[in-house]
């Protein structure tokens, strides 16, 4: 049983500590939002804010999570409003599929989180661990800087 | 459009357990039982379908449902298909909601593939709406007893002509739903200049808030209650068998419920399973653990012998001798070639994967004599045809006993045509008499594909003096996806031919297109854009490869070579079998169809002056282009890079296009920067290798697809055009590929002819 604050909310999850979080999340909380996409941390497809950091869920062990705070894309913004990300996802149409973009979210939040003005190499830097097939990246990039900007202008 | 009728208010209920009143328009099928629903997965309201593949209905509260019949997989269907639908209708686009339909042929042909779903059911879908609509204004000229003429249906509504009386949908939606059902071919189309929807720009597209909020539900994301989840070690080399396994050691992962072996499988491989070992547990980790304690001897087959570095040597020595003869034109066989103007060249690709983020996932549930399937395909109605058949249920009689759910896709690219997964979760549902989910992991995507087809191409053609040519021999050889259903073809069939290979619309006096005979050791595929792939990085390289010779730009090249504007019509050039994804039907080429000339020079034109690719640039870097039409749709690409210490760094690129009318042209801008990073990826660096059989990639570090610093600033021109809908998810390819090596040859002298470009530069 490992205990962890998830989207918010204190739970017990019943599975072995060594099970990939990924797993602990879409198949024992239920959230399938967090996705897999390769089981190596090489896509990012899989990635959530484990204490605010994004982490690769699919090669992260539950223990990892014990005590600790997990945000998934469910948790990043809250039903009446979304998180500046999210709404600069919608504003720039960026998702075709959309199977990879909860992690990219995952990770464009944690960029912003740490950098509120991030430059274009910046952005290349912390989302080059994220692949979209679809291909996406242009948008995401533009998304990005639109919500860094949303994000400066709320905090003016 | 026979069999359509609209559904009293009694059985819209029973349908969909709403009370509320409604507008539907259906068609009297067999309509799914009540079932227990997977507990996450949202099912249409409407069950039903019609003829037309569309069903409209109408709540009291005026809000449109509107069931997407085709597949989406990330072009944005969902939103195009009942934007056509809400145009014809009136219908007020923030009123509309989405949902994908189930597999059932009342909707009509819901194969996603060949870049169809506009291209060949504009028509089609509109005349769905404007029956609905047709509905809608007999129910206000009812109302107010007048001719259906002096009213008009207008912003969700229906307005009295002279007198502005108006009436809502919601007002009018069950009195329209108790009315016949006019015949399709008496209801009015809008004049496309009255659209207010389609080739709009500021619609909001279908499904997008679901995705971010990460609410949509692909295939993998399925659960139903008491399932179980089953990953399976599959034979390594096609035509393989499970010898004999162990699975004590894997039993005893806590979690593992059961270890089967599925049923062998003979070939043609068909798009069945391919047999292997499944290890079930209650949860993907401990299936997976499972798995790799497994122990298993395989019998391997004649085809590990296979191995693609030897067959790509094969097939250069192939195309370099004469092949079955696909077009002739004249007989450039009895001209003597002038090496001097002569330029002969040979190009190859290596197998494709189509790497969805999403891997193939399908769950199946049997109970009570029926089957439930909920899978991420491209193809729902002959995966339910290959449910039934593998139950050993009657195609007809059984039909009804069979419901399978369509979920989004996490990308598909032509894989997801192919069933064998959903295959799988059926029979190990029938083999545990439980819901099981089969998952697949990246490497077992990677490893059991259905693969682009490793090809070379041959081209030999001489200038004329005014620099065209009129001598030209181009031949191409590949494994060819008819080998799967049957496995004694030995050639690439007319279909394939037709895809930017014997269709080539040059203006040649002497030409001889040809293909020689192939042996096929892996499962093959359609993968975006399919033979356009090879055909065109050959042919937009030898073209670049002639303007070198010719001493011209490429473009004029292009414009020399293709000659004057004229609707081109390969099977009036001597290419009788000339097909072309639905472009023929009933044998005659559709006439609006026709490979046009001056659409090729537009968009080649387009892409040179909205890019300035004609413009001197500073040493070391080079533009290029290329263009092919496919689908229906003509595309150009411009891309320039740099070349440094043999570092190929791309720095922009443009693509333009003309798809013919517009619905979604926010969804063909996405498809074309989609399709020039993948575009990338597949020049620069993926390629799938086989060695003693079996596929020596696994996932993302040895198959590797572009990532974001890759790509530099992307640029789409959409050519307007008054022209029948073209395709949109496919076109944008095949310029690609030569457009980048292209450019590389004019910033640094070197000609890759062997993709991808990493085997012989950096990257």
């Amino acid at each position: 049983m490992i205990k962890l604050t998830l989207n918010g909310k204190a739970m017990s999850l019943d599975a072995a500590p060594e099970m990939p979080l990924l797993y602990a999340i879409r198949e024992v909380a239920e959230l399938t939002g967090t996705k897999f996409g390769c089981g190596l941390g090489l896509c990012g497809a899989c990635t959530v804010h484990l204490n605010g950091v994004a982490t690769r869920s699919c090669v992260t062990p539950l223990s990892s999570a014990q005590n600790a705070v997990v945000t998934t894309i469910e948790g990043l913004g809250n039903d009446e409003t979304l998180h500046p990300v999210q709404a600069a996802w919608l504003a720039n149409k960026v998702p075709q599929c959309g199977y990879c973009q909860s992690g990219q979210m995952m990770s464009a939040a944690a960029l912003l989180a740490s950098n509120a003005s991030p430059s274009d190499s910046d952005i290349e830097t912390a989302m080059q661990g994220n692949i979209c097939r679809c291909g996406t990246y242009p948008r995401i990039k533009k998304a990005i800087k639109e919500a860094a900007g949303n994000i400066r202008k709320v905090k003016a | 459009m026979n069999g359509i009728r609209s559904l009293n208010r009694r059985e819209f209920i029973a349908l969909t357990g709403r009370t509320g009143g409604a507008l539907m328009l259906g068609s009297a099928l067999g309509v799914m039982g009540s079932v227990a629903s997977a507990k996450n997965v949202a099912t249409p309201t409407g069950g039903a379908g019609n003829a037309l593949g569309v069903f409209v209905t109408i709540n009291n509260d005026g809000r449109v449902e509107i069931i997407c019949h085709r597949a989406e997989m990330g072009q944005g269907i969902l939103t195009s298909v009942p934007q056509i639908i809400a145009e014809e209708l009136e219908a007020d686009w923030n009123q509309v909601s989405a949902v994908l339909g189930k597999a059932d042929p009342k909707y009509g042909n819901q194969s996603t593939g060949g870049s169809a779903s506009i291209r060949r059911f504009f028509e089609h879908v509109r005349q769905m709406g404007a029956v609905a609509r047709d509905m809608l204004e007999q129910a206000a000229a009812d109302r107010w007893s007048v001719e259906k003429s002096q009213v008009s249906a207008h912003k969700h509504g229906v307005v009295h002509k002279t007198s502005g009386k108006r009436l809502s949908f919601a007002e009018l939606a069950e009195a329209a739903s108790k009315l016949p059902v006019p015949n399709v071919e008496s209801v009015s189309l809008k004049d496309s200049a009255n659209y207010s929807l389609i080739g709009k720009d500021d619609i909001a597209l279908q499904g997008m808030e679901d995705i971010v909020r990460g609410k949509t539900i692909y295939a993998q994301d399925v659960r139903l209650p008491g399932m179980l989840i089953a990953s399976i070690e599959r034979p390594p080399v096609v035509g393989g068998r499970v010898k004999s396994f162990d699975a004590s050691e894997a039993k005893k992962i806590s979690g593992v419920i059961d270890v089967i072996q599925l049923k062998d499988r003979s070939f043609p491989v068909d798009v069945k399973p391919v047999s292997g070992v499944a290890v079930l547990a209650t949860n993907t980790w401990a299936a997976l653990e499972g798995r790799k304690k497994l122990k298993i001897e395989w019998d391997h087959g004649a085809n590990v012998t296979h191995d693609s570095e030897l067959y790509k040597k094969t097939l250069i020595e192939k195309v370099a001798s004469k092949g079955k003869a696909a077009r002739v034109e004249g007989n450039v066989y009895a001209h003597k070639f002038n090496a001097g103007r002569t330029v002969e060249a040979t190009y190859t690709v290596p197998y494709h994967h189509h790497m969805s983020m999403e891997t193939p996932a399908a769950t199946a549930h049997i109970e009570n004599g029926r089957c439930r399937v909920w899978s991420g395909t491209q193809t729902p109605q002959w995966g339910k045809t290959l449910v039934l058949e593998e139950l050993g249920w009657d195609a007809t009689s059984d039909y009804d006993k069979v419901e399978f759910n369509t979920t989004f896709m996490g990308g598909a690219f032509g894989r997801k045509g192919k069933n064998d997964f959903t295959i799988e979760a059926v029979e190990l549902a029938k083999a545990t008499g439980k819901p099981v989910k089969v998952v697949w992991s990246r490497e077992d995507d990677v490893k059991h594909g259905f693969y682009h087809s490793i090809a070379a191409n041959y081209l030999k053609a001489e200038l004329t003096p005014d620099k065209r040519s009129d001598n030209w021999i181009q031949r191409v050889v590949a494994p060819p996806i008819a080998w799967i259903f049957n496995d004694k073809t030995t050639h690439l069939q007319d279909g394939d031919l037709s895809l930017g290979f014997a269709d080539i619309p040059f203006d040649i006096k002497n030409l001889s297109c040809e293909t020689p005979e192939v042996t096929t050791h892996v499962r093959t595929g359609w993968l975006r854009a399919v033979g356009n792939i090879n055909n065109a990085f050959a042919l937009g390289s030898f073209v670049d490869e002639l303007a070198v010779k010719a001493g011209i730009s490429t473009q004029q090249m292009w414009l020399n070579l293709l000659g004057k504007d004229r609707s081109f019509n390969p099977r009036k050039e001597g290419f009788e079998g000339y097909t072309h994804y639905g472009q023929v039907d009933d044998g005659k080429v559709i006439e609006e169809y026709l490979l046009e000339i001056a659409r090729f020079k537009g968009v080649l034109n387009e892409v040179v002056e909205k890019s300035g690719a004609d413009k001197q640039l500073p040493e070391g870097q080079g533009w290029g282009i290329s263009v092919a039409a496919s689908f229906n749709s003509y595309a150009a690409a411009a891309t320039k890079v740099k070349v440094v210490d043999g570092k190929v760094t791309l720095l922009e690129m443009h693509t333009a296009i003309d798809c013919g009318l517009i619905i979604t042209p926010d969804r063909v801008r996405s498809q074309m920067e989609g399709a020039m990073i993948m575009g990338v990826s597949m020049a620069l660096e993926s390629e799938i290798t086989v060695k003693n059989g079996a596929i020596v990639q696994s996932n993302f570090y040895d198959y590797p697809v572009s990532r974001m610093p890759q790509i530099p600033a992307l640029y789409v021109h959409l050519v307007k055009s008054n022209a029948a809908p073209g395709g949109v998810g496919e076109p944008g390819l095949p310029p690609i590929m030569p457009s980048i090596t292209n450019a590389i040859f004019h910033a640094s002298g070197i000609r890759v002819r062997d993709l991808p470009v990493k085997k012989m530069m950096k990257v």
